[in-house]
């Protein structure tokens, strides 16, 4: 597999050979051996062809007329065939994050135009990062965000983030400058204000390399929703601070006013790019009601007003990152019921297919920008901002942490705080940023500073953070064992303390939550979404735990490796397996189901569009509904359902009711729970209701026997 | 939704509430329109059906248990005192209260609140968490992800370190014992309501 892997490479590398030796300037010849057969004629202008001058020419080769998007798709190429070759070489991907092995790839291939031109390989350039290579990332990141979670810990994610971040900068700047002045020789003409800059830009947690680290590790989702939220919001204040410190550079001096207006900048800068986000946002919304005639242009339309909504706010100075993200949030619901099927599959694979282009190219971009010429070196800066990036890090957390934790009811353990510090990697943002710069004396010191500080974080924490964490979750295990029956009693309490939470109204949440449901339900979705696929959302609750319950009915339980039979007393390896039981199935601190936020693979939301396929199943006459577009139940370590069975074996006495006729009657709320708690229901009562349903709706789309039809579903639902 | 102290007296018996759960007027208030929101038909009781107004609720594993601990044994219909006394455990414990014996141990402190998680297993009120009940809960939690005889064993498991006095069952004061390395007041608390 390996063998695979470096097979790949030496192909991508050999692809790139035309391309960095056609760069040359044309007097160079290209070398015969190392080139496709097609350019062995040669002739001494240069511009090969074949044996008759002056006469027409059969065959010629143009490279310069396809110079830009050749070697554009030739990047892409190379980037594509390394992740492909990651994937397929077998135990690598244990060890190494993606992103450590498109570095190195990256550096590879720099290394060779180096060596072949003997000058700097093409870099990456700042406005091409922002511009082509970071929307498609956040965006996606955005599309498939949890919601529930993220609005659940949206205070949380925002002391991180601002608070966090302005410690931070703070931090590294001034001690950054203390080195400086330590350092009088070699370092003294670094103001502060540069170390400042320096400090703005070095402090930000990038979400590229977050996520493409935390793919690999298994971290339950409340932790994910903190320190991917962080990444994305500590946008705003990063972007905010690096554009005050370069304008206060700038200017001749700087006030106390200069700097009071710089506060009030972050917070127009944040909420200008959230208002932006959600104007577009509503105007995308708009737009999918009316594609119904033309269905295949409807993904387009994501993706043109996301991308709309991140140009205007960089035009107007707004943080861009902010206003995609309020962008894919504000629009996918409304987007997801107004357009087909087969557009939603496709803007979703399209989403995840951009941003893993996009973040391999950035990967390796960063490898191949590595060498240059412009570096400089210095031992005491580069050191000591390695080691002040992690301390200032490490005590903002706990600071933070302290203080959060008071006012959470799931407290933020210490493994999650360990992670949430050592997990802030830097990336390509700080990279195009450092470029930005204007140019100063020291300038190649922060580059290089920059460049060093993301592959330390990106290798060195990317790498270790796994082992660290199971090291850390070994040694709390050994110390404090939580009995097995503390942990369930821990879980009851949790849970009925979010009931209690729901029956009071929470005020700080579900009373804001709520007041915005009835928001949208009143005003928003009647104005956004088509007419005829405005059903009320008991229904599709419905409809969605009877998907829920059919799909769960022909799965087996994931097996759990412990074959032994139970006998008094119990042995270690059983408890541990009986722990990890506990701790993988009893973790579900929001009441749905979200999947973890994964690069690779599509999991389909729970929420809203597995009970509208049934819905358009029974609904649309036309659509030649034939093919099963459920996609199979996250499985997984992730894929945590919790055992709303009785919920669920409850409603199906209800559903008798409300399908009736292709029309379903509406639903009071309340029936469904009332039924639930009368207790569960035989499985097997209900699964013959449901076939009897099943006929009365099947009839319009096709004389199949709905059995059949029902097992064929399921059948193809089984599928991975 | 004002919280002005005329409409406090709409809620029969509004002093003596404040008096008994120790939740001050303002919340007072607040709970009593949480309750008429949920009072559908403004009978001024609520009855099980009515909770199936808080759809989150459907979802949680023991989301019917939550709701049958609102209503005393043998009761169907709840009122608004009985509401309120019942979300008095859950108020953050007084720290400065002191106590002197003669007092009844307050519903929000540890004991109390405690208790009413005791009761979440125990529905058959006979002081006892037996296997039959802890196995009924942990089948609500784990749902469908373990096997029935992965079930029996984490129930076996979690009698063998609680029970003592090998009755093969939980009393209160074993439930008591497993939980006291947790935090019982932070945990059990809803922030809001101090």
């Amino acid at each position: 597999m390996a063998a695979l892997w470096t097979l790949s490479v030496l192909l991508s590398a050999c692809l790139l050979w035309p391309v960095c030796l056609a760069l040359t300037p044309p007097a160079e010849l290209p070398q015969p051996h190392n080139l496709p057969p097609l350019l062995g004629f040669n002739s001494s202008d240069g511009s090969p062809s074949v044996d008759l001058p002056m006469a027409l020419r059969v065959f010629s080769v143009d490279y310069h007329h396809v110079q830009a998007p050749f070697e554009i798709v030739l990047w892409i190429m190379l980037a594509s065939l390394a992740k492909l070759g990651f994937h397929w070489s077998g135990r690598v991907p244990a060890v190494f994050p993606e992103s450590c092995l498109l570095i190195m790839v990256g550096l590879l291939v720099g290394g060779v135009i180096y060596g072949v031109r003997h000058s700097a390989p093409p870099t990456l350039s700042a406005d091409a990062f922002f511009l082509f290579l970071l929307p498609p990332i956040v965006l996606d990141a955005g599309y498939f965000l949890p919601g529930k979670l993220f609005f659940e810990n949206l205070g949380t994610i925002l002391w991180y983030a601002v608070l966090g971040t302005l410690w931070n900068v703070l931090g590294i700047g001034l001690s950054l400058y203390g080195v400086c002045l330590l350092a009088q020789s070699s370092l003294g003409d670094v103001s502060l204000l540069h170390c400042l800059l320096f400090g703005s830009l070095i402090a930000a947690v990038d979400p590229v390399a977050v996520l493409s680290v935390f793919q690999e590790m298994h971290v339950n989702e409340q932790l994910h929703i903190l320190v991917f939220g962080e990444s994305l919001l500590n946008d705003a204040v990063t972007v905010v601070l690096y554009k005050l410190f370069e304008s206060f550079l700038r200017l001749p001096s700087v006030s106390g006013l200069d700097v009071l207006l710089g506060g009030c900048r972050v917070v127009v800068v944040g909420l200008g790019g959230l208002f932006v986000g959600l104007f577009f946002g509503l105007l995308a919304a708009l737009t999918s009601r009316f594609t119904s005639r033309a269905q295949v242009i409807a993904p387009l339309f994501v993706f043109l007003y996301s991308y709309l909504s991140y140009l205007t706010s960089e035009m107007l100075h707004l943080s861009g990152i902010m206003a995609i993200v309020t962008c894919a949030v504000t629009m996918k619901q409304y987007v997801e019921a107004n357009v087909s099927e087969r557009s939603n599959t496709s803007i979703q694979y399209f989403l995840k297919m951009w941003s893993s282009v996009s973040e391999t190219l950035i990967f390796i971009f960063l490898g191949v920008s590595t060498i240059q010429d412009v570096h400089m070196w210095s031992w005491p800066f580069v050191c000591s901002t390695l080691l002040l990036c992690l301390a200032w890090r490490a005590t903002g957390v706990l600071l933070l942490t302290a203080v959060v934790n008071k006012l959470r009811r799931n407290t933020v353990t210490f493994r999650d705080q360990f992670i949430i510090a050592y997990g802030g990697l830097r990336g390509a943002i700080c990279f195009s940023l450092v470029f930005l710069i204007d140019d100063f004396p020291k300038k190649r010191l922060f580059i290089t500073t920059t460049i060093v500080v993301i592959l330390f974080t990106v290798f060195v924490q990317g790498m270790t953070i796994k082992p660290l964490v199971e090291l850390l979750d070994v040694k709390r295990k050994k110390r404090a064992l939580p009995t097995v029956s503390e942990e369930i009693h821990s879980r009851l309490i949790d849970h009925l303390l979010a009931g209690i939470e729901d029956v009071v109204g929470y005020w700080g949440q579900h009373y804001w939550k709520d007041r915005f449901e009835q928001f949208n339900r009143k005003y928003l979705r009647r104005f956004l979404i088509r007419e005829d696929h405005q059903a009320p959302s008991s229904i599709l609750r419905v409809y969605q735990e009877l998907e829920r319950r059919e799909q769960r009915r022909d799965e087996e339980a994931p097996p759990i490796e412990d074959p032994r039979s139970h006998s008094r007393p119990l042995l270690p390896e059983e408890m541990d397996s009986i722990r990890r039981i506990l701790s993988r199935n009893l973790q579900n601190f929001n009441k749905k189901q979200t999947p973890a936020y994964s690069r690779h693979t599509l999991h389909q939301d729970t929420t809203m569009d597995k009970t509208r396929k049934p819905l358009y199943r029974h609904h649309s006459l036309g659509e030649r509904y034939k093919y099963n577009t459920i996609t199979h139940w996250p499985q997984g370590e992730d894929g945590e359902f919790n055992g709303s069975h009785r919920v669920r074996a409850g409603l199906c006495r209800s559903h008798t009711v409300c399908a009736v006729g292709p029309r379903p009657v509406l639903q009071d709320s309340s029936a469904p729970a009332a039924s639930a708690q009368r207790g569960p229901a035989d499985p097997k009562s209900a699964a013959t209701k449901e076939d009897q349903v099943f006929p009365q709706n099947q009839a319009p789309v096709g004389g199949e026997a709905p059995k059949k039809q029902l097992s064929f579903v399921l059948e193809n639902e089984k599928q991975p | 939704m004002g919280s002005n102290s005329s409409s406090m007296n709409n809620i029969p018996n509004a002093e003596q509430l404040v008096q008994e759960t120790g939740f001050s007027a303002a919340h007072i208030l607040r709970l009593y329109e949480r309750f008429q929101f949920l009072d559908k038909d403004d009978t001024g009781q609520l009855r099980p059906e009515d909770f199936g107004a808080v759809r989150e609720l459907a979802m949680n594993p023991i989301g019917d248990r939550i709701i049958s601990a609102f209503f005393s044994p043998g009761q169907e219909t709840l009122d608004f005192a009985s509401f309120v006394r019942v979300l008095a455990h859950f108020r953050p414990a007084d720290s400065n209260r002191t106590r002197d014996g003669a007092q009844p141990e307050p519903a929000n402190s540890s004991m109390g609140k405690l208790k009413f998680a005791f009761q979440l297993y125990d529905q058959d009120r006979d002081g006892k968490i037996s296997r039959a009940e802890l196995l009924q809960v942990l089948r609500a939690m784990l749902g469908m992800q373990v096997t029935e005889e992965q079930l029996q064993s984490i129930a076996e498991r979690a009698i063998q370190e609680a029970d003592f006095d090998q009755d093969d069952a939980i009393s209160f004061d074993e439930f008591r014992k497993s939980l006291e390395k947790v935090n019982i007041d932070h945990k059990m608390s809803i922030r809001f309501l101090s």
